[in-house]
């Protein structure tokens, strides 16, 4: 291109110091939690700082699944599976019901179509926050709160509307006429889908699915206040376990946050491409 | 389902059951779950908190939930510089941290998209805050700004550039520059990847002729590039616009309002009111007002969206 042929290179080395520094802005914080999270308490709290740690240790680890006798452990075995089994369920069943709408709004022409589609972005808008407030009140009515399928339905809700929104366009980048010939050669409207559309939107729905899974498990304003026990507490509401009145254990919410990164970190990373481009061919087409 | 449809043909006249059997019900029927989820767990809680609203419900005492009181706690928000104060706050916030991650995005996207080695790395790493719980971004945060022990004075002592603490957290203005940063941190990245793949789709005949004809290079990045990336621009705001409460959980970790209520967002303030108080139904009216201050921002953007949109169409 032209513009690397007027690029001096003082220009070129100046690029790559800003965008250094700008990675480097973006990583640091987090990995300044994970060597925390293999510091001894005493490294943490050392005047002059420690900055690269001098005693590793998973005593912080041992000590959140119980297995330390000095301090009690902390049911996060227990978070960890709610979190898994709430956000799996939630985005399984978000993405079918979600697929099913993106397929309806592609496909088809109907009344309403354009007023449907935006009250589904319109139940996106309002903040977690609000909806809690009245949510608390009919699930205490209904028994719902304390339990994972109370959370789970209102984690449905959350993630239907953007499900939708990003299957609608990768099934509108899907040719109709490929469901058509499928159709005169004889399949039904049924297997026309699942055997043409479906595998082909594939990417689509990884990427919807993702979102769904990570919005799930990230959630807390919605879990903070619909949860109360081991029964459904969640790892972003355990967080918080760490936190008495003054003091917080600053080694020990390290090791939590480091396992509450690790499922969202290794998911991204395996299909980062997807969900780039979900989010902006769902977004420009 | 589109089976079951077909082989039902008996397609009776005008009747409900019939509509439901014919092919034009199909759509409907595929969007009827989700309709039911978003009915039930949206909207009827927004009736419920419409209705508690007018009331003066206390989670202590389930009767007052009928104890109907018209628009006493809208004319007490209205009469309470608390709320005011939270209100401003909150616009503030999302003003500031938008245009911020917006300018600070597009700098990132332009910069890497200069870059033409690792670049596939750099992107990787650009979306690692874009999987962070936001709790996890206010404890990362609370840690870093800790006085005693984080990691923001642990740098300035060892450069030498303080001999004593900055209070990050305690003093008023300091933390809403620190949650400022945090929420900087968390949402940079939006923008940044989406305007990335919007510059990686920029047509290269457009900025070569402009190149040729003359123009330098801020003409061709304002009249070319910036137009093409507009659309860009408008998914990455109405993205972010749909989840700025989400700053809520990042604020609930690192101050919880404070200090001295200084950080207190509408969000904040809610949730303390409507749990800690029991004033459900003064929270459920400050739920409303901040309802609608995400359908304003949202709404606004997607409007810019479409009309982006259809301005692309047309040059096209």
């Amino acid at each position: 291109m032209i513009a690397t042929q007027l690029e001096t290179s003082w220009q070129r080395w100046l690029i790559r110091i800003a965008v250094f520094l700008a990675m480097l802005t973006l990583t640091v914080p987090g990995v300044w939690v994970v060597l925390t999270a293999f510091r001894p308490n005493i490294e943490v709290m050392a005047r002059p700082a420690i900055w690269i740690p001098q005693d590793w240790t998973l005593d912080n680890f041992r000590r959140l699944f119980g297995f330390s006798s000095a301090q009690q452990g902390l049911p996060v075995a227990r978070y960890f599976l709610n979190s898994l089994v709430i956000s799996l369920t939630s985005t399984v069943v978000a993405v079918l019901i979600g697929m099913a709408g993106g397929y309806a709004f592609a496909r088809y022409r109907f009344k309403g179509k354009a007023t449907l589609f935006l009250a589904f972005m319109l139940s996106r808008t309002v903040p977690g926050v609000a909806l809690s407030l009245p949510l608390f009140i009919i699930w205490a009515r209904l028994g719902l709160i304390d339990t994972s399928v109370g959370l789970i339905i209102v984690y449905l809700a959350i993630n239907i509307p953007f499900t939708i929104w990003l299957t609608d366009g990768f099934f509108r980048q899907i040719p109709v006429d490929l469901s058509e010939a499928a159709q005169i050669d004889g399949c039904t409207a049924w297997q026309a889908f699942w055997k043409v559309e479906f595998p082909l939107a594939r990417s689509g729905l990884a990427s919807a699915a993702i979102f769904a899974f990570l919005t799930s498990w990230n959630e807390y304003a919605l879990a903070s206040q619909l949860t109360r026990t081991t029964a459904s507490k969640t790892m972003p509401v355990g967080l918080m376990d760490f936190t008495a009145q003054f003091t917080v254990d600053w080694t020990g919410m390290s090791a939590m946050a480091v396992l509450i990164i690790i499922p969202a970190l290794v998911l991204t990373f395996i299909v980062q491409k997807h969900l780039i481009a979900g989010l902006t061919f769902g977004g420009v087409k | 389902m589109i089976s079951t449809i077909n082989t039902l043909p008996k397609a009776a006249g005008r009747s409900l059951a019939g509509f439901f059997r014919s092919p034009r019900a199909v759509p409907y029927l595929l969007l009827l779950p989700g309709i039911v989820v978003i009915l039930s767990v949206v909207l009827v809680p927004l009736l419920v908190s419409f209705w508690t609203s007018f009331t003066s419900y206390n989670l202590t005492r389930p009767e007052t939930l009928y104890n109907f009181v018209g628009l006493r706690n809208y004319q007490r928000l209205m009469g309470s510089a608390e709320f005011w104060w939270a209100f401003g706050r909150t616009f503030l916030f999302i003003t500031i941290t938008l245009n911020l991650e917006l300018l600070l995005g597009l700098g990132l996207a332009l910069l890497v998209n200069r870059i033409t080695w690792g670049q596939r790395t750099l992107r990787t790493i650009m979306m690692f805050p874009m999987m962070f719980s936001p709790i996890l971004v206010g404890f990362q945060f609370k840690y870093i700004f800790n006085d005693a022990i984080g990691l923001a004075n642990n740098a300035l002592f060892d450069l030498g550039l303080i001999d004593q603490s900055i209070p990050w957290l305690v003093d008023g203005t300091l933390a809403n520059i620190s949650i400022i940063a945090a929420e900087i941190w968390m949402s940079t990245s939006v923008f940044a990847i989406l305007l990335l793949a919007g510059l990686m789709a920029l047509p290269k005949e457009p900025i070569e002729a402009a190149k040729v004809d003359g123009c330098n290079a801020w003409q061709v990045f304002r009249h070319i590039t910036l137009p093409f990336l507009m659309p860009f621009v408008f998914i990455a705001m109405t993205i972010r616009s749909l989840d700025v409460a989400r700053a809520y959980d990042m604020i609930r970790i690192m101050t919880n309002g404070g200090p001295a209520g200084r950080t207190e967002l509408l969000w904040t303030l809610m949730t303390r009111t409507g749990y800690q108080n029991s004033q459900m139904g003064m929270a459920n009216a400050m739920g409303y007002v901040s309802i609608i201050l995400s359908i304003v921002f949202t709404f606004y953007f997607y409007r810019k969206l479409t009309a982006a949109r259809a301005f692309m169409g047309g040059a096209q």
